[in-house]
């Protein structure tokens, strides 16, 4: 049961799907993360009406799954516009407007928690808007929003898995070729599973210790 | 424009079947919730019964499910335990990944959920006479199960999303299954996918709504 035909090569192989994996994370969280403040601070000053149409695409990013959006970019983006853009630009794309479409809302719940009164004691010493943003709203705002952002970059990095289907070799696809090769299932799942949890668990962990310190009871 | 003909007609004649599995998409999203709910009660019991073992067992389920990626989830209910010998059917495969993921999220609502039930209400039933068991099923879960009402209704869109994955088991009769095999016949991946895309929107949108629904029958007080 315990011999294998996995060789150092193979696991080095995975370790380079772990990392395409972060690439892809990283990349749509952190551009994610700026889109979603600009459409979460965009949604609170313009109300519901006027934000209608941003919340709108946003709500389809949520609603939709991430399979079919993949799907529907690259088929647009490929054979509708005729463009030459890669998969992993298909996918970065995709899931930093997926992200933007969480973080907006977490953004909107951080900016609402803070009180109005603290923000009217801030433009009644004469701060501006722009002020009363950045040194009011967005430490207290922080506070509140940290923990669930750091949920929602975690669930980035889960669903990043299914980019296999625009041709990015991350840490699934990664597995399931090997599987293919060497006929052993549960071992290499395992190993990837391991992965997924060693990068996932301790984020996760901080986040809900931040949670606990931070909150306000 | 686009120096592309989109046929719009094409894709929409294939409406029906579409529709087919939109209902298989909704059957497996349901019944994955309905067991996932009860599993996720059970394991919320575990937690609350002070026994190492059981303690273990739900947590190491609960940061699991948490941790990996759903697509994982399925992979393991699929090729994992086929290791074992044990070879399920792609429907039973998904619906199992789904049901896992399901009940590892809503045990953890269940637990933010009852932080915010004063212990003192489960005393107050053991001191009426209850079992630890009675006091859990009539005074706490109720209430538990109306605060985590919200989560709830986001897992179950949750869980509908998640039922596009059944593709990658092999599942052909699904939603997104059977956009897949039609795309496979007609070549027509945008159009298809986005109807599957619209259809996708409105179940969510319908679930949602239920939900409110739901909510404001149930709960009023």
């Amino acid at each position: 049961m315990f011999d294998t035909a996995l060789s150092a090569a193979d696991l080095w192989f995975l370790t380079k799907g772990a990392g395409m994996t972060i690439l892809v994370t990283a990349v749509s969280v952190v551009f994610g993360t700026v889109l979603g403040i600009v459409f979460g601070v965009f949604r609170y000053q313009l109300g519901a009406i006027w934000a209608a149409p941003v919340t709108f695409v946003l709500d389809v990013s949520r609603s939709i799954p991430l399979l079919i959006q993949l799907v529907l970019a690259n088929a647009f983006l490929g054979t509708v516009l005729r463009l030459q853009m890669s998969g992993f630009t298909v996918a970065c794309m995709v899931l930093t407007l997926y992200t933007a479409a969480y973080c907006a809302e977490i953004v909107r719940g951080g900016i609402d928690a803070v009180p109005l009164n603290t923000r009217r004691a801030a433009r009644s010493l004469g701060m501006t808007w722009a002020q009363d943003m950045r040194y009011i709203v967005m430490p207290l705002a922080t506070r509140v929003a940290l923990p669930s952002w750091i949920g929602l970059a975690l669930g980035v990095m889960k669903d990043s898995a299914l980019v296999y289907v625009v041709q990015v070799v991350e840490l699934m696809k990664s597995t399931q070729i090997l599987i293919t090769r060497l006929q052993e299932p549960l071992f290499l799942l395992l190993i990837c599973g391991l992965f997924y949890f060693v990068i996932s668990f301790p984020l996760a962990r901080f986040g809900g210790y931040l949670e606990k310190r931070w909150s306000n009871d | 424009m686009f120096g592309y003909t989109f046929q719009w007609k094409q894709a929409l004649s294939k409406l029906p079947q579409m529709l087919d599995g939109a209902l298989v998409t909704m059957e497996i999203a349901l019944l994955s919730m309905a067991i996932g709910i009860a599993l996720a009660v059970l394991l919320t019991l575990f937690r609350l019964s002070g026994n190492r073992v059981l303690n273990g067992f739900a947590v190491t389920w609960v940061e699991v499910a948490r941790n990996t990626p759903a697509l994982f989830q399925i992979y393991m209910a699929h090729f994992g335990v086929a290791s074992f010998g044990i070879h399920f059917s792609p429907f039973t495969s998904l619906l199992i990944g789904i049901t896992f993921n399901n009940a590892g999220y809503l045990a953890e609502n269940f637990r933010g959920a009852l932080k915010a039930i004063p212990e003192t209400q489960t005393r107050a039933g053991r001191s009426l006479g209850m079992t630890p068991l009675e006091a859990f099923g009539y005074i706490v879960m109720p209430q538990m199960l109306r605060i985590a009402f919200l989560p709830m209704t986001n897992q179950m869109v949750w869980a509908i999303l998640m039922t596009s994955l059944g593709v990658t088991v092999g599942l052909n009769i699904d939603l997104y299954g059977v956009t897949q095999d039609l795309n496979a016949l007609t070549f027509r991946t945008f159009e298809l996918f986005a109807i599957a895309g619209v259809i996708f929107y409105l179940i969510t949108k319908i679930i949602q709504l239920g939900a409110r629904l739901v909510a404001a029958r149930l709960f009023r007080y």
